[in-house]
């Protein structure tokens, strides 16, 4: 069986506790990985100044190079996993094996991945709002004639990750290259992205000691947030909650994503509809990124059951398909009591599932698997306990709402794509603090540009700018 | 090794030390329900059998009988209806258990600490704990047994015990109300307190500590290089990642015994650890004055095979205390009987598995 180490600064370290995470489809042990105790991660953690002092001396330039020769490296080379290589069919395999996602949503992860890396420089210079990169490496600057200085605001950063889907690796990946050590904590059943990522960003000439890995519980993932400077943090709800007054973290939790009509563009509803389906079912609908929402001042129920009928299309199919559009999911038991949640909210009167007549069951077996197929949920009022609701495959509630009445009656909501080319909403929609990242127009909204800000900057949360003069003449 | 082929020897020990369990038993059960000398909680409780616990219970097995000890009855007074009449004028101490919410469970005590104390001692290696040698308890102490048992231990062993206290029910409080920077400024209040003493008295060589404490102090100063020479550690639950952490990397050599004890039981020993058998923690109770056993958690009549996981089943024999078939919070490893413990034995305790019935809800 494929064992997967602790890496303590770049060093593997085999534990005596080992969590051994099931295959989704034969439900037997699949990988063994090495879990960190808390002490552990809590020693190592005494010392992150060695590794940020190491990093520190290379040019950001050469960490964009780095960035740039891992990429193919992540996408078509065979890296190390555990002692022993692994190929990107492997990984595609393996990846799916534990978390049931179609091989086909691994390999376009993979090339997200991959751009990111490939396009550092683009990605920095987006985060960083074209600061020339040099002065990271000397700490002070001139920038169209004004002294600037930047410093990090921590030694490291500490990310707890998730398991839903390995595009969201992209959001740490430019830490590296803003010259800041990485203190990972992987999800239990996706150790293999991160590990892939480090991999081949040594492979390509990273310094072995900017990675940590600590596969652990909850009490390990605490200790990561609690002694890095900076950290990230991919949850739910009552995760993200537990760490909401700590400036310190960045959350993200579920996103509530939402394709949004104006009264412009309402009763031409139908021109949009592959907008909306792909930013529902794009990816499975594992993605924060995935619209869980569609609201429209009218054309409520033509709208749902138009979007019924184009998701009742989608079945599932073996893992190796190409076309697969949606995952099983790895633990059959989270899959029936996500289906009887919602039967239980559907108890509550205003709300109807479209898509049951057209679907039949919600929850279905296929080859030995756990699905839950497509779900359209037609909301009579945006105050019904099913209109601004999330969950791990493509669902979603149809809801009229006034125009006036947004974007305040959408609550916080990640990404909004705005169909409406009304100045006066969209002014509204700009102004938002409850909106994260806006679209304009027919843009889905799982479609991701990687040099803008999500969920906060990056450099941001990385870096602090101080006032700065000096008397003395540049070097 | 199975125990179809136990060696000669060890069979005729395990053999031997069932026998004394048996009459032990029977002792222990006459003393507690002997109307002259028997303890008011299980005279009562007689009462309400139609069998004679003094007759019918003639072994150890037969105290199935009995069904499972309620953790309840040691909840709530009058605690004096635990002590028995035959200690009646000795004084009597009360420890408590749990107690973060609600009432706590209290077990009465006049020397049963003193007596599991000492008979540890004499497991403890005197280069480790050399005799004379003063003692730092760095743990709960209140109403809790261990104060008074780490204390009994050193003076046993002819030192003096220095004390911190750690208030477990706030650090348990201050968890569920998310204050978890408090709860570190705590932990650092008790290092803090712990270090002042530890470089302030040279003869302080001896530790007690609990696995988290023994992390925190390690993270401030090295206890070999101050004089400590060994660590007792329990209080809490340890897994064998952490014995072999504490080994490799904490204590630079100062000798390592862990421990699981509790109020209830008393205190039982650990096989040495070994990176051979992945540092795994092996724990024999202290027979014939309590058992611990591994039992099926659908039927906790049925004691599981050796290597096979179960719901840890814990039996008190002592004429302080009398408690037939409790069933603890923990599970284990049922392990076997060994030359210098010819009795079953645990592996690796920990709490018992719940089967988790959250929802995620969301996609982040």
């Amino acid at each position: 069986m494929i064992h997967i180490p602790v890496l303590r600064r770049g060093v593997p370290y085999r534990s005596v506790e080992i969590a051994r995470t099931v295959h989704h489809r034969t439900r037997e042990p699949f990988v063994e990985i090495s879990q960190a105790n808390s002490g552990l991660i809590r020693r190592d953690l005494l010392d992150q100044e060695t590794a940020a002092r190491n990093l520190a001396q290379f040019k950001v330039a050469d960490l964009i190079a780095i960035c740039r020769r891992a990429a193919p490296l992540f996408l078509e080379g065979t890296l190390p996993l555990g002692g022993q290589p692994q190929t990107p069919q492997q990984y595609v395999e393996q990846l799916s094996a534990t978390t049931g996602m179609p091989h086909v949503m691994v390999r376009r992860n993979m090339q997200k991945i991959h751009g990111v890396m490939a396009e550092m420089e683009s990605v920095l210079t987006g985060l960083t709002r074209n600061l020339d990169l040099g002065i990271l490496d000397t700490g002070h600057g001139s920038v169209e004639g004004h002294a600037v200085s930047y410093f990090p605001r921590g030694r490291s950063l500490g990310v707890v990750l998730p398991n839903n889907s390995p595009g969201v690796h992209s959001l740490w990946i430019p830490a590296f290259a803003l010259k800041t050590p990485l203190i990972l904590k992987p999800g239990s059943a996706e150790p293999w992205t991160p590990y892939r990522i480090v991999a081949a960003l040594v492979e390509a000439g990273a310094p072995p000691e900017a990675f940590s890995l600590y596969p652990a519980d909850h009490a390990g993932a605490g200790e990561i947030l609690r002694n890095t400077g900076r950290g990230m943090l991919f949850g739910d709800v009552s995760a993200t909650r537990a760490w909401g007054g700590d400036p310190r973290i960045e959350l993200h939790g579920p996103g509530y994503s939402k394709v949004v009509l104006g009264e412009d563009c309402a009763d031409d509803w139908e021109k949009f509809l592959d907008v909306m389906v792909e930013s529902i079912v794009a990816n499975g609908g594992r993605s924060c990124v995935n619209a869980s929402g569609v609201w429209t001042p009218r054309h409520g129920d033509a709208i749902a059951a138009a979007l019924a009928e184009r998701l009742a299309r989608i079945q599932p199919k073996p893992a190796d398909d190409e076309t697969a559009a949606i995952a099983p999911f790895a633990d059959p038991s989270v899959a029936r009591r996500i289906s009887a949640m919602i039967d239980g909210g559907l108890d509550e009167p205003g709300a109807s599932d479209l898509s049951a007549p057209l679907r039949g069951e919600r929850l279905v077996e296929f080859q030995g698997c756990s699905y839950l197929l497509p779900t359209v949920v037609r909301c009579a009022s945006p105050d019904h306990g099913m209109a601004n609701r999330e969950f791990l495959f493509p669902f979603v509630s149809v809801v009229e709402a006034p125009q006036a009445a947004m974007p305040e009656v959408l609550g916080p909501t990640l990404v909004v794509t705005a169909l409406s080319a009304d100045r006066a909403f969209q002014a509204k929609l700009l102004a938002s603090p409850l909106v994260g990242r806006l679209n304009f127009g027919p843009i889905p909204t799982i479609r991701i540009s990687w040099d803008q800000p999500h969920e906060g900057n990056l450099f941001d949360h990385l870096y602090a700018r101080r006032a700065f003069q000096s008397a003395y003449a540049a070097d | 090794m199975s125990s179809t082929t136990l060696a000669p020897d060890l069979a005729a020990r395990m053999e031997a030390s069932r026998r004394e369990l048996d009459a032990w038993t029977r002792e222990v059960v006459e003393w507690h329900f002997n109307p002259d000398t028997g303890t008011p909680f299980w005279l009562e409780y007689a009462k309400t059998l139609d069998w004679d616990p003094r007759r019918e219970i003639q072994g150890y097995a037969d105290l199935d009988r009995f069904g499972n000890f309620q953790d309840e009855w040691l909840r709530g007074g009058p605690v004096r209806r635990w002590v028995p009449k035959g200690y009646a004028g000795r004084p009597v101490y009360t420890f408590e258990t749990g107690g973060s919410t609600g009432v706590p469970k209290s077990r009465i005590s006049i020397d049963d600490f003193r007596i599991d104390y000492e008979a540890f001692s004499a497991t403890l290696p005197d280069d480790a704990f050399p005799k004379g040698a003063d003692w730092l308890s760095v743990g709960p102490t209140g109403p809790r047994r261990l104060r008074l048992a780490v204390e009994h231990l050193a003076q046993h062993r002819g030192g003096i015990c220095f004390l911190v206290d750690l208030d477990p029910r706030w650090v348990i409080k201050l968890i569920k109300m998310g204050e978890l920077g408090m709860m570190e400024r705590y932990k650092q209040h008790v290092i803090d307190q712990a270090l002042t003493l530890l470089r302030a008295h040279d003869n302080i060589q001896c530790l007690f500590t609990t696995p988290k404490l023994l992390e925190a102090l390690c993270e401030k100063v090295s206890l070999k290089k101050i004089g400590i020479k060994g660590v007792f550690c329990g209080g809490t639950e340890m897994t064998p990642q952490f014995c072999r952490f504490a080994t490799e990397e904490l204590l630079d050599g100062v000798y390592f015994a862990p421990t699981y004890g509790n109020t209830l039981m008393g205190l039982a020993v650990h096989k040495p650890l070994t990176p051979e058998n992945g540092y795994a923690i092996v724990y024999y109770p202290p027979s014939p004055r309590a058992m611990i056993e591994v039992v099926d958690p659908e039927q906790p009549n049925r004691i599981v095979g050796y290597g096979e996981t179960g719901r840890v089943r814990l039996t008190t024999l002592t004429k302080e205390f009398f408690m037939p078939r409790f069933l603890e919070r923990d599970e284990a490893e049922r392990e076997e009987p060994y030359e210098k413990y010819p009795w079953d034995g645990v592996r690796n305790v920990r709490p018992f598995r719940k089967l988790s019935t959250s929802v995620v809800e969301g996609v982040y």
